[in-house]
């Protein structure tokens, strides 16, 4: 029976949550704004992760590889282009 | 007749009263032939409803010589009004719409769908497959974009042209001095285009990464079909952008939102970013599959293998990711420090370096080949040295400090057209010439061919080089005219005379297609260029299955055919089954004529008409949703008995 119970899939349940969990402390504790922010994004990244990996099936099929490279360029990418319009409108302006 | 005043003209001429009876002439004209001879019918059966990738190819193909003719005819406009001091030919608004629309109808309408028609003809043949992983969303594809470029093409005639540049820059754009709905037209029309586009990204990466034939790893893919990956990926990270940026854009204009605008906390250099965070991946989109063009008519007529395969991916995977990492040198001088352009100084230098390598590529390719002088490598050869050129002085750009020097002159303009000319539009003349056989079964003569080439050279080096000349001594950019004293009066001249050089290639050009399909022989077999790519090894007229068998390519290289030719390799093998084809569908067509009601009633703000095809699309893609539609197939009698045909006719 063992190998029929989606081990995977429960664990990332209970992460998913404590990660819903974690963000609600921001809104729940006397974070300042710095600290609430940075709580958030990371629970917020490390989120769409585990969604995408273990609800999505991202790394199920053989072409899991190259469904990462394409995650990792587009987010490169979307970095890239955050920090250099900061950069360019604000930072330098 | 208030409601119908919005549609008028508010700076009309002569010229375009012209243009407006002409174009009613010629529409009643097109309807009558279509009548008389019967064709609606066929039409909407072949053509309008096909999810044939051969076919949207070929449409494609059409709207982008159609393109380049309205594109060309702004260009030799543009040229003759600058060609003498004082002219008096354009005014000065009509200079600002014609130089506007030049720019979007050749970028966007032009180059843009003449490599979407090699994405369609040659993807789906290089990979072995049968279609595109989803032909009606082709099909989509294509009616979206021919209904952008429509729209965008009524402009002059309804309503006004767009005349804020085809960058369209914030506040220039925006209602206060845009005043026409011109500017509408532009947001709108490329919006509509661009979601075609979109489409087209995410189908032929679907493609690419899904359907290639057995044993035809990343690495064993032909070159073409690489540039095509890696185009269409950029594209997909691209485009978003400016479907953001032209919504934003629209809202301001319609909805008087202040995203771009000067006060209330708009900020007007963000259009300017946000369109160059497009638009320099744009210009990699247009390059990419051009040098795909230029590696396979190359290594065909140096008669060699392509030099550097590897290298040549790498170098495209490169330019990938550095495409998106200059996008500031379009605007150096818009007020950020020294730092930030110094930094996109430095990346701009360097995406020249994977470039460089295939320039080397090519020519380590022609080292040592049999090279023979067709007309497709003629456009290759003139290509290499006059697309350097291009790239030097592009490196000059790059250096921001003289770019200030450089910026918005006649330099900056001799540039572009310099990489884009001899970069895309010779590719693509070149890949037409050399696939023609293959989509019509006749040579284009070779001799018109050749000296159209020349020709165009000829033109394109007197029209572009004065430019350096008279950009580097202060003649500006998108000035209307310019005074006697400044000197410059002669090199525009000559500037003109190359541009209307080039124009006597454009109707050589045509002038080949009807010569040659008067004359040239109809029995040339399937391969008549003794070409190395899978494309070539199916029949010709090409069946609408591709291939009886799909080919299995474990023991060729990335060449297929020059294997089967050369060393025997086996590629068709196993029984020919019954094939699985989609199904036509004339549903995404009557969504695009919906996104063309939209987007006409949302330029003129007429709010009813557009929730109708608000409506329309809507009810398509619900359509959609709950229809059952498995395809067809056809069965291993019919498919057997077009092999026997083509076997009869000696056609391999």
């Amino acid at each position: 029976m063992a190998k029929y119970f989606p081990l995977g899939q429960v664990m990332g349940f209970v992460f998913s949550l404590i990660l819903t969990g974690l963000a609600l402390l921001v809104h729940f504790t006397d974070m300042s704004m710095k600290t609430g922010m940075i709580v958030l994004l990371v629970t917020a990244f490390l989120q769409a992760g585990l969604q995408f990996a273990i609800f999505m099936h991202a790394g199920e099929t053989k072409d899991k590889w190259s469904i990462y490279s394409n995650i990792v360029y587009g987010f490169a990418m979307v970095i890239i282009t955050i920090l250099g319009t900061l950069l360019i409108l604000l930072w330098d302006m | 007749m208030e409601f119908f005043e919005r549609f008028m003209i508010p700076h009309p001429s002569f010229l375009i009263y012209v243009s407006m009876v002409l174009i009613v002439l010629v529409s009643v004209a097109l309807v009558a032939v279509i009548t008389y001879f019967k064709l609606w019918g066929y039409l909407w059966r072949e053509w309008i409803t096909t999810v044939d990738h051969k076919k949207i190819g070929i449409m494609y193909l059409l709207m982008a010589l159609l393109m380049l003719f309205r594109g060309g005819v702004d260009a030799i406009m543009l040229r003759y009004q600058l060609s003498m001091p004082e002219n008096t030919f354009l005014d000065a608004q009509h200079y600002n719409e014609v130089f506007t629309t030049h720019g979007v109808v050749m970028i966007l309408f032009m180059a843009m769908p003449f490599i979407t028609f090699f994405f369609n003809y040659l993807v789906p043949l290089q990979i072995g497959a049968r279609d595109v992983a989803f032909p009606r969303l082709n099909n989509l594809s294509f009616w979206l974009f021919f209904m952008g470029a429509m729209l965008f093409n009524l402009s002059f005639v309804v309503g006004g042209s767009p005349d804020a540049g085809w960058t369209s820059y914030f506040p220039l754009a925006d209602n206060e001095f845009s005043t026409s709905v011109g500017t509408n037209y532009y947001m709108i029309a490329i919006q509509i285009a661009g979601i075609g586009t979109l489409m087209t990204g995410i189908n032929f990466i679907t493609t690419i990464m899904k359907m290639r034939a057995p044993g035809m790893t990343l690495f064993k893919m032909p070159m073409f079909t690489w540039s095509a990956l890696i185009a269409n990926l950029i594209i997909v990270f691209a485009f978003p952008v400016l479907t953001v940026a032209l919504a934003m854009g629209t809202m301001d204009r319609l909805f008087d939102t202040k995203f771009f605008a000067i006060g209330n906390g708009g900020m007007d250099m963000l259009w300017a970013n946000l369109f160059w965070v497009w638009g320099h991946p744009e210009v990699y989109i247009l390059i990419l599959p051009a040098f795909g063009i230029f590696s396979e008519v190359i290594s065909t007529f140096a008669r060699r293998n392509l030099y550097g395969y590897k290298s040549m991916v790498w170098s495209m995977i490169v330019i990938s990711v550095f495409a998106f990492t200059v996008w500031t040198h379009h605007f150096f001088t818009m007020g950020q420090g020294a730092f930030t352009n110094s930094i996109f100084s430095i990346t701009t230098m360097a995406i020249a370096v994977p470039t460089g390598v295939k320039i080397f590529n090519w020519l380590f390719t022609l080292y040592k080949g049999k090279i023979e002088f067709t007309t497709p490598m003629l456009y290759a050869v003139h290509f290499i040295p006059l697309f350097t050129l291009g790239g030097v002085t592009g490196v000059m750009l790059a250096m921001s400090a003289a770019d200030y020097q450089y910026h918005n002159t006649m330099f900056l303009v001799a540039h572009f057209h310099n990489v884009i000319i001899p970069g895309v539009v010779y590719a693509m003349l070149a890949g037409f010439t050399f696939y023609w056989p293959k989509m019509f079964g006749f040579m284009l003569n070779e001799k018109i061919g050749k000296a159209t080439v020349w020709v165009m050279s000829t033109g394109f080096l007197l029209a572009f080089m004065p430019m350096y000349i008279t950009g580097l001594d202060g003649q500006a950019r998108r000035m209307y005219t310019y005074s006697e004293s400044t000197g410059f009066s002669t090199l525009n001249m000559v500037s003109f005379v190359g541009a209307g050089i080039m124009a006597v290639s454009f109707i050589m050009l045509v002038w080949n297609i009807w010569y040659s399909f008067k004359n040239s022989p109809r029995n040339i077999g399937s391969d008549p260029w003794d070409a190395r790519g899978l494309e070539w090894a199916t029949h010709t007229p090409i069946p609408a299955y591709n291939f009886a068998i799909t080919p299995d390519v474990t023991d060729s290289t990335s060449e297929a055919f020059w294997d089967m030719k050369k060393k025997g390799t086996q590629i068709f093998k196993g029984e020919i089954k019954k094939i699985h084809m989609p199904n036509y569908s004339g549903v995404p067509f009557i969504m695009s004529c919906g996104f063309f009601l939209l987007g006409f009633s949302l330029i003129f703000s007429m709010w009813i008409p557009a929730i109708v095809g608000l409506i329309v699309i809507l009810a398509g893609m619900a359509h959609r949703s709950f229809e059952k539609d498995h395809g067809y197939y056809i069965p291993e009698e019919d498919v057997k008995a077009t092999e026997k045909q083509y076997e009869k006719r000696g056609a391999k």
